[in-house]
């Protein structure tokens, strides 16, 4: 295969990889993007290996072979509320694996470069390296907190923005000292620094955050791509790494838009913006249980379900789909109501209603859903904390102040399943549990909504 | 101890304070139950469903009285009743302590107590047991019921084979629980509902019930302590007449219930007024009690005007749906003897220290102790007085529009400036097969920032992993290098291979897993 038929077959790639970005626009095309995307990238894998420049095949076909062994294991165990986890650890791979190729690239570096040439794929090499390890060390940590395996609060060093400013710094010193050929030891002294400020990163945030550090993550993972095909001058890689880049930048903005927050004060992690007392919540909290719920739900003719983290940890969305579906055979309007944050990856929730086989035309963004409240006659709240925060209108310190929220208490009635009297992520009181609409059905959603399905009887 | 509950001897009142349910819940609480016989009947609780609720029925008021440490009542104690009355006797029933201070003297006199039902505070905590509430309620329920009773017409608009018929137009004065129940129950009949009151806050709970609040453009808030409302100026109600008098002619049935704790209820619906509606309206006085919301108001009579307009003045709603209010009340009264007894041993125990409790006691051992403290917390949050943003006309808004329009131009140009300057110096010093993979990055940057904001939020998720799983292109630096001679550079290659494939084939194939499970209902 020549040269040029390659290049072919990759421009022929880049443009799937974009039919398949754009396909994902409704849930319809969305099938057959991800078709687009595989054949783009059995295109662009097929055309390399037979291309020009890879002559042999002994170590290569037994890591692919190996890889999609694993990948497909992997794919098929996951449990659709693990989702966030894998791909916090996925995007670490994409990292390492730009880290590999940077170095490499300085160890056996391409014939024919002259001038500046070198210079600007020794700065391709050090930027890949860069973003590489920072995105290796960053999702790892980000796995371990969606995983919980580390303590999703924010590890909050004294003077954690100067140490990261100190790091960078270093780095930036030590690429001067790389580009005059102070050793290769300076490349591998900044990988070690960027990959302590990657993990430094990611445990300063804390996790109701954890939507946009994984987009955040996977807009790093692009670009660490992107540098790559830079240093090979691959425009395939350039492109695609572009493209993923861009997406997860965009996700990142719509996340920090959803929270009201400044996509650098998410970053830089912690809470503490808010200047002043917050309102103290006067008023109890009214328990119930399941059985009134169940007369409740009886009664109304429309309900609204908010679920949020909670759901996902108590697995609940089986439940909830099958409660969804008796009450729609009884005649009732049930909906969904969705807060872009909601979860721990963007439209995470909609991914766990799917696999339990709730209707997507049912399920609703907080946009299209907040006016509704005012004539619901109960919404079920599953889980959810900060996103039905009313403090976030009411209260100018509180704060999550400014951030849009779905306003539940217009209902008639709110019954919120939550696990004991504690607070949402972000650790604030929540006055809604204290409103005379409101009512506390304490204990695990799932039991609780087990209970709730057998008393809903056809 | 033992709770018994007797015969209400009031003419007319059919209530009852214990049902058999009620009984049940007090006996899980420690209590003996006793009851007059017959004092359920009027309400549809015959005594042998109180046996069978393991409650005694004894013969006589003077017996029951006698064994009884706490007695249960609609009404305050009578003249005979109070005779019975003994040392360390609590009686808990409505009292209105602020009208009857002799009635607290004979408590004083038998070194007895008085809890009394109509002085709970009204907060969160002591909703359970605000009787006045569910008595309200009823009684806003039962108006309606009573004005369609008198009222020729249907209620809900229709157009039949016969001719078509006009919706009722139904107006509440006064928007407390008793008017707020009036306001659901006339809508869900169908009529139209327009309501009034002193208190702007209460607009939002108006328009909840389905009701359009009828707003008095006044600077003057009318709420009192405690979420009752309070007298109004001079000024206010002119304004406040003025309104009434252009929605009279209209209206069809009116429904007052404006009440101001301890003073007689405020005239709102003068003689001038009932001058000015259509022959045929009905008007429902709830305060008829306490001398009437409207001048022509006979407590306890439904008279018919010159001008062919029918006033009801009855004051006993309650009682006439006995089975429903002795139930509510009854359940009261057990949520009252719950605060009283946290033990569950059967002892109730008067807690001067609780706001409720306190509040609600107005005679404790032989002591007066009305009127209580200020309760510590506020009953209703007040509206937010924060001034709302102002309109802006349609020109103004135009040329802020045209403004920001400006500013985003602005702000672009200068972006593009800066991002084309940037790229000459870029373009200066870089080397040409640089510029050529620059320019595709730049394309491929903007092409993406397109195509990503159409992708739609529930689909996010699946976005994610389909970008996760082409980043995975990355394989292909790791496959050109993986022919290295040099074995570090081999080694390292293989294992980017190994991860990027997972990476590729985990990606995409969960992607597919994901999308899979979308369906339509």
């Amino acid at each position: 295969m020549s040269s040029n038929i390659v290049t072919a077959i990759y421009i022929a790639a880049s443009v799937m990889f974009i039919l398949s970005l754009g396909g994902l626009s409704n849930q319809e095309s969305a099938k057959r993007a991800v078709w687009f995307g595989i054949v783009g990238m059995a295109l662009a894998v097929f055309a390399t290996i037979f291309g020009p420049q890879v002559t042999r095949y002994e170590w290569l076909v037994p890591m692919i072979a190996i890889g999609a062994v694993i990948g497909a294991v992997v794919a098929r165990r996951v449990e659709m509320t693990g989702m966030p986890q894998l791909v916090a650890a996925l995007h670490s791979f994409v990292g390492l694996a730009a880290v590999f190729i940077g170095i490499n690239s300085k160890l056996s570096p391409p014939a024919g470069l002259i001038g500046a040439e070198i210079i600007i794929h020794e700065v391709e090499i050090f930027l890949g390296v860069f973003i590489g390890a920072v995105t290796t060390t960053g999702s790892v940590i980000a796995f371990g907190k969606l995983s919980g395996l580390i303590d999703g609060k924010p590890l909050v060093l004294p003077a954690r923005n100067l140490l990261n400013l100190i790091a960078v710094g270093v780095c930036i010193w030590l690429g001067f000292m790389f580009l005059n050929h102070a050793g290769i030891w300076t490349l591998y002294l900044m990988t070690a620094i960027a990959f302590i400020f990657g993990a430094h990163l990611v445990m300063a945030i804390g996790g109701a955050d954890m939507p946009v550090v994984v987009s955040m993550l996977n807009s790093y993972s692009g670009w660490a791509a992107a540098a790559t095909g830079f240093l090979l001058g691959n425009d395939l890689l350039i492109v695609t790494g572009a493209l993923v880049g861009a997406s997860g930048a965009i996700l990142s903005y719509i996340m920090c838009r959803a929270m009201n927050r400044n996509f650098l004060s998410v970053i830089l992690g912690g809470w503490g913006t808010a200047t002043g007392a917050q309102q103290e919540v006067v008023g109890d909290m009214i328990a119930t249980d399941v059985a009134s719920v169940a007369a409740d739900m009886q009664d109304a003719q429309s309900i609204i379900i908010v679920p949020g983290y909670g759901m996902a940890v108590a697995q609940a969305q089986g439940a909830v789909s099958e409660i969804t579906r008796r009450l729609r055979d009884q005649g009732k309007s049930v909906r969904f109501a969705i807060h872009p944050v909601a979860g721990r990856l963007p439209g995470h929730m909609n991914v766990l209603l799917a696999e339990a086989k709730v209707p997507y035309d049912i399920v609703l963004e907080m946009d299209e859903i907040n006016a509704d409240f005012p004539n619901t006659d109960m919404v079920i709240i599953l889980g959810a904390n900060d996103i039905v925060n009313p403090a976030a209108q009411d209260d100018p310190n509180s704060p999550i102040a400014g951030m849009p929220v779905l306003e539940v208490w217009k209902a008639q009635q709110v019954i919120i399943s939550k696990r004991g009297q504690g607070r949402g992520y972000s650790g604030i009181e929540n006055p809604l549990f204290f409103k005379d609409n409101s009512r506390m059905l304490y204990g695990d959603a799932k039991s609780s909504l087990d209970q709730l399905l057998v008393s809903i009887t056809n | 101890m033992i709770i018994g509950s007797p015969k209400e001897t009031a003419e007319s009142e059919k209530r009852v304070a214990m049902t058999p349910d009620s009984a049940l819940q007090l006996q899980k609480l420690g209590f003996n139950c006793i009851i007059e016989s017959g004092a359920g009947v009027n309400a549809g609780f015959t005594d042998i469903a109180y046996e069978k609720a393991g409650v005694e029925v004894v013969k006589t008021a003077a017996a029951l009285w006698k064994v009884s440490d706490i007695v249960v009542k609609v009404r305050s104690v009578n003249a005979k009743e109070r005779k019975y009355l003994r040392t360390g006797q609590t009686v808990i029933s409505f009292f209105w302590p602020a009208q009857n201070p002799d009635l607290m003297e004979v408590f004083k006199a038998a070194n007895a107590s008085a809890i009394a039902m109509d002085m709970v505070p009204r907060i969160s905590r002591a909703q359970k047991m605000d009787a006045l509430s569910s008595m309200a309620n009823i009684a806003g329920y039962r108006a309606v019921i009573e004005s369609g009773n008198q009222f020729g017409r249907f209620f809900t608009g229709q157009i039949t084979a016969a001719g078509k018929v006009p919706p009722a137009k139904v107006l509440v004065i006064g928007a407390g629980v008793a008017g707020l129940a009036a306001i659901g129950t006339a809508t869900s009949l169908g009529a139209i509902v327009r309501a009034f009151d002193v208190r702007p806050e209460v607009a939002e709970q108006i328009e909840s019930m389905g009701a359009e609040f009828l707003m008095l453009e006044f600077d003057e808030d009318g709420g009192g302590e405690g979420g009752y409302a309070k007298p109004a100026s001079p000024e206010f109600i002119e304004k406040e007449m003025a309104l009434f008098r252009e929605q009279a002619p209209q209206i069809d049935i009116v429904i007052t219930t404006a009440l101001i704790p301890g003073r007689p209820a405020p005239k709102l619906w003068p003689a001038e007024m009932v001058r000015l509606m259509k022959p045929g309206s009905v008007i429902v006085d709830l305060a008829a009690e306490q001398g009437g919301n409207c001048d022509l108001t006979v407590s306890n009579e439904v008279i018919k005007t010159d001008n062919g307009v029918t006033v009801v003045g009855y004051t006993d709603y309650p009682s006439r749906m006995a089975a429903q209010s002795s139930t509510l009340y009854a359940t009261n009264i057990r949520h009252m003897m719950d605060d009283l007894t946290p033990e569950k041993d059967g002892q109730a125990n008067i807690n001067m220290d609780d706001d409720v409790i306190r509040g609600a006691t107005v005679v404790h051992n032989g002591e007066i102790t009305f009127p209580p403290p200020a309760p510590k917390v506020q009953a209703i949050g007040k509206a937010n007085n924060a001034p709302k943003p102002i309109e802006l006309t349609p020109e103004e808004k135009k040329t802020q529009e045209m403004a920001d329009q400006r500013k985003a131009g602005r702000q672009q140009v200068g972006l593009l400036t800066i991002g084309g300057l940037f790229m000459l110096l870029i373009g200066n010093y870089a080397p040409a097969s640089f510029m050529q993979h620059f320019i595709v990055f730049a394309l491929a940057c903007f092409v993406g920032f397109q195509v990503i904001w159409n992708v739609s939020h529930a689909l996010h998720t699946p976005l994610m992993a389909v970008t996760n799983a082409i980043s995975g292109i990355i394989i292909l630096g790791a496959l050109l290098q993986i022919g290295s001679s040099n074995q570090i550079v081999m080694i390292l290659a293989s294992i980017s291979v190994l991860i990027a494939t997972i990476n590729i084939v985990g990606g995409f194939m969960v992607t597919r897993r994901m999308l899979a499970m979308f369906q339509k209902s």
